[in-house]
């Protein structure tokens, strides 16, 4: 019997998944110690995509990296924004007009829900589920129309801007806002429906990757993917930004810190989004949408034309750009991956003299070998997609 | 607890206790940074993360900044937040060309990739690391690009025709 066992027993090899492979969301490469069909380390190689972000930054005026952050994590641009320009108005010391900061957390919101669908249908779609990646574009693009609306971009917005926002938050564009919330619950019971009870999608999620609490916050996760392992941390919540302390609104936990819960804590924050969204749109006040200080809001291209000073100051902003006070700051904000913070350390120039993004997709792979070890290689796909890394993000 | 009494916390509990390890200790919009020894590095976070007041039981993240051309050329930033006190500290240790920082992945186990990106960035060894070695860049890559001295386009080769020719 013992020779029969011999001669079955598989021996070691190494795996390498991606970084082509459909399911790595990108240009992930993993680098698996597999032992038959077990895995017994995994290690993710990443840096395919790195573009020199901060490099790049040291390079820019404030104003000129805005749209840099939107190529970070694509998939919603919005946090991105939110948290650099948050970063440098710290650094300044800048109060921003009321309007403006509920227009923010409508953006950033919107963001959220956007990106959020992506994880769920691409979560759905590697695990064999392809109607609901179908179900999750076509409601995504509702959210990317509404971004159209307001800033004529779709995926790369660079809306937020130093001291406001870019342009008005139209009336046109509350209409819309108001038809997905009156769309969209109903659009979600269907996903419910079709994957919360779902066999299949159970099977391959529960008790799969579980990551104890303690084990997550040692590690350096955060997010929806700490969230379900207990961990009840929200930055929103516990270091209230913008105005989010005046929303009513749930942080979901999980129970088991398994695939399965990191899908309900998702699925969770998009109806609690969906909640701030509704209470910002009530509330929103009339007023400016950015500041009133014209070395840092250039005046309206019209004016440009026609105003002496309007000409001055559009020229200064473009070729020089604004100065920030000697001094560093870090600012962070509850992205839909996690916490994404800016580092920010300023000589007094017009250019920051260091900028370290602090990428919640990279801190959260860290986790990976921890969630795999000792799984089985078809599990590997559901816990990269319950992390939902984006490798603009983790790769910089 | 208000902000002020926070900050108090995060300024004397530290000065206190490390008397002699502390360089200096800035507050800048509401956040505190304390600058300290290089030897002391361990000792302080293990101290942060175990006092029942402060419980830094977070490492945000590690960053590097090239301070080049003042000496020591580098430093480390360490990033810490505390999930039950819902406070962050800054702490920053600074450290020469080709000096080494100890490791505080003993301490914090996510602190295992920042300080592969310091690494790979800057060139900053830290001591102790289980695995130190790049972490974007290819590992035959020669420099680091995040260096002040380290030309924006890179330098020219076969692959790069825009960039700078080496010296």
């Amino acid at each position: 019997m013992t020779e029969n066992n011999d001669l079955i027993t598989t021996k070691e090899f190494t795996l390498h998944m991606g970084p082509q492979h459909p399911s790595t969301h990108g240009v992930l490469h993993l680098v698996l110690e597999m032992q038959g069909e077990t895995i017994l380390k995994a290690e993710p190689d990443i840096g395919y995509l790195h573009r020199g972000t901060e490099k790049i930054a040291e390079n820019l005026l404030y104003h000129q990296f805005v749209p840099y952050t939107d190529r970070l994590d694509y998939m919603s641009a919005m946090s991105n924004n939110l948290a650099y320009v948050m970063a440098v108005e710290k650094l300044m010391g800048l109060e921003i007009p009321e309007r403006a900061k509920y227009i923010r957390v409508i953006a950033a919101e919107l963001s959220r829900i956007a990106g959020h669908l992506l994880c769920i249908g691409a979560w759905a779609l590697d695990l064999g589920a392809m109607t609901i990646l179908l179900y999750a574009m076509r409601e995504r693009e509702v959210v990317l129309d509404i971004f159209e609306q307001l800033c004529g971009a779709r995926m790369t917005l660079s809306y937020l801007r130093v001291g406001g926002v870019r342009y008005e938050f139209t009336r046109e564009c509350k209409e819309s806002v108001e038809r997905l919330l009156e769309l969209f619950p109903a659009r979600f019971d269907e996903y419910d429906a079709i994957l919360t009870g779902n066999r299949v999608w159970l099977d391959r999620n529960k008790g799969v990757g579980v990551l104890s609490g303690q084990e997550a916050i040692d590690l350096g996760l955060s997010g929806p993917a700490l969230r379900a392992s207990g961990v009840k941390w929200d930055i929103r919540k516990d270091e209230p930004y913008l105005i989010y302390d005046r929303f009513d609104f749930d942080v979901p936990i999980g129970a088991n810190g398994d695939c399965y819960d990191r899908y309900i804590v998702r699925f969770a924050e998009i109806r609690q989004a969906m909640r701030i969204i509704t209470q910002a749109l009530k509330d929103m006040p009339d007023g400016p949408f950015a500041v009133d200080m014209p070395q840092i809001v250039p005046p309206p291209k019209p004016d440009v034309y026609k105003n002496m000073e309007a000409l001055i100051h559009h020229f200064k902003y473009v070729s020089h750009g604004f100065k920030c006070p000697k001094g560093e700051v870090y600012s962070s904000i509850e992205s839909p991956k996690g916490e994404l913070g800016v580092y920010i350390v300023s000589d007094g120039g017009e250019k920051p003299w260091r900028l370290k993004i602090r990428a919640p997709s990279f801190m959260n792979l860290q986790t990976i070998n921890a969630m795999s070890k000792g799984r089985y290689l078809a599990d590997v796909i559901a816990i990269v997609s319950s992390l939902d890394p984006v490798f603009g993000e983790c790769d910089k | 607890m208000t902000p002020v009494d926070k900050a108090h916390i995060l300024v004397n509990k530290i000065q206190d206790n490390f008397r002699h390890d502390v360089i200096s200790t800035v507050v800048f919009r509401g956040e505190v940074t304390h600058i300290i020894e290089k030897n002391a590095l361990k000792a302080v976070c293990n101290f942060l993360k175990d006092d029942n007041d402060l419980r830094m039981n977070c490492l945000v993240d590690v960053a590097g900044v090239d301070y080049s051309p003042s000496s020591p050329r580098f430093e480390v930033v360490y990033h810490l937040y505390s999930i039950s006190k819902k406070h962050r500290l800054r702490l920053k240790v600074k450290v020469g060309e080709g000096e080494g920082v100890p490791s505080v992945t003993g301490i914090w186990s996510g602190a295992d990739w920042p300080e592969r990106e310091a690494y790979d960035m800057f060139g900053i060894v830290f001591e102790g690391h289980p695995n130190l070695k790049r972490i974007y860049m290819p590992e035959e890559w020669e420099g680091h690009p995040l260096r002040k001295d380290y030309p924006l386009r890179g330098y020219k080769d076969r692959y790069n025709p825009y960039g700078v020719e080496k010296e």
